[in-house]
């Protein structure tokens, strides 16, 4: 379960992954946060910051109507 | 009684719904109906993308500056006195002058400003382009630049996303010009994996960075930076020296919407994304930056948003439900150099797409510039 959730649907620009590093350098840590994103990249994105910088991808997945992507990331550094 | 409606924010979205308002409710203003008053904390009213062209000196500051009085319909009552608090439950605005404006309607349109201070030696060492202040400091030291690291740095939120892309391409130009490129290494660095936030844009700019011999780093979210060797450090690990650091801050939300209570933790305000009402507020429409909406802050942005917001406004007044949406609409120009440019536009629903790089939509850019005063005057 996530602590946060940014809602970034509908973002093409600054777009999802600058509003979850926005977020998360504001969090605390082990704080979860869950971006929600109607950009078929942020599934790609995301994953691919996280791993750079050393943060946790918690889950990668389509919501169940298909129409977005919710993708959790944990704060551990 | 009449209706009272406040604007606080004299900038694009905040001016462009004043005199939108001025135009539609013109009988009832000068029946005495309704009131419409802007309070905004300077007298000026300044073209802010001139900041891009003002940094190599190619206009003045001046140039772009008009009285905010002048930009006005009759019928808009001006106060230049900063707004210090906004009171929810007693529907007032309270300003630094000590007067309290009652509303029943409250537009806020109070922008961002950029705060430095969220990075250890950023304040210190950085010249920024996003202020008056800022691009007539840098101008000089970009014009008397005889070569060495120039390095640009992006933090997030930030307005206007396609500007540190066009100044890197405008230094490329504008050294070529002055024939010491060899001499200037641009590092231009973002915060994601790819040149720019739309990757379109960012698939567009890769090829002309290979070309033009820019350098560049994704993935590049400063962390702290070291005023006296002058080196910024990432949070991913990398560390790049540099001679001239030309950085995009971390903006915040107002003052006032932070010391009202209204904002987020950066300062901006919840708004519902389609009729753009202050989430939990049926009287506070909020407008451009002041939204923590996940869009562009951008005067585009801030244009669409106050024809939204005039109609729903309207229909308030009228006694309708505001129905009439924002569609998420953000259009830009992106220079790509000093004589051509692209075009990109964009809403909730539909990815930009940009144009074919033209001479064209550079001179476009340029036409916009002048008759922006005219979309103020609400006559665009």
């Amino acid at each position: 379960m996530a602590d946060k959730v940014v809602d970034a649907r509908g973002s093409y620009c600054p777009g999802p992954l600058m509003e979850l590093i926005k977020t998360i350098r504001k969090a605390d840590m082990g704080t979860t946060i869950e971006v929600l994103s109607s950009d078929s990249g942020s599934a790609r994105d995301i994953p691919e910051w996280a791993k750079k910088t050393g943060q946790e991808l918690v889950y990668n997945e389509k919501a169940q109507d298909g129409e977005y992507w919710k993708i959790a990331v944990k704060k551990v550094k | 009684m009449a209706k009272n409606i406040v604007i606080v924010g004299g900038g694009s979205g905040g001016t462009i719904v004043a005199n939108h308002l001025a135009g539609e409710l013109k009988q009832q203003i000068s029946r005495g109906d309704t009131k419409v008053t802007l309070v905004t904390d300077t007298p000026n009213h300044v073209y802010q993308p001139s900041f891009l062209y003002i940094t190599i000196n190619q206009v003045r500051l001046e140039d772009y500056t008009r009285s905010e009085k002048s930009l006005l319909k009759p019928g808009v009552e001006l106060l230049i006195d900063p707004a210090v608090k906004i009171d929810t439950a007693g529907h007032t605005v309270a300003t630094a002058g000590g007067k309290t404006l009652p509303y029943d309607i409250l537009v806020i349109a109070t922008g961002s400003y950029l705060d430095p201070t969220t990075i250890p030696g950023l304040a210190e060492a950085a010249d920024v382009f996003y202020t008056a202040e800022g691009a007539e400091k840098l101008r000089d030291k970009i014009v008397n630049f005889a070569g060495g690291t120039i390095l640009m740095t992006v933090d997030v939120p930030h307005k206007c996303p396609a500007a540190p892309l066009e100044l890197i391409f405008i230094l490329d130009d504008f050294y070529r010009h002055m024939g010491i490129r060899d001499k200037v290494n641009l590092i231009y660095t973002y915060p994601i994996g790819r040149l720019h936030s739309l990757e379109p844009v960012a698939n567009f700019a890769a090829p002309e960075f290979e070309k033009r011999g820019i350098n560049s780093e994704t993935f590049f979210n400063v962390e702290s930076v070291d005023p006296q060797k002058k080196v910024v450090t990432s949070l991913e690990g990398s560390e790049v020296p540099f001679d001239v650091l030309i950085s995009i801050p971390a903006h915040r939300g107002a003052h006032v919407v932070h010391d009202s209570g209204l904002g987020d933790e950066d300062g901006f305000i919840p708004t519902n994304r389609y009729t753009l009402k202050a989430d939990g507020y049926d009287d506070i429409y909020v407008i451009g930056d002041a939204t923590a909406l996940p869009i562009s802050k951008a005067g585009s942005t801030a244009h669409y948003q106050a024809d939204v917001v005039t109609a729903n406004i309207i229909s308030q007044i009228n006694g309708l439900p505001p129905s009439r949406f924002y569609d998420g609409k953000v259009a830009c120009f992106v220079e790509m150099g000093l004589d051509k440019a692209t075009f990109i536009s964009f809403d909730y629903n539909n990815p930009p797409v940009p144009l074919p790089v033209s001479e064209m939509i550079h001179w476009f850019k340029l036409s916009f510039n002048e008759i922006y005063w005219l979309s103020q005057r609400g006559l665009l």
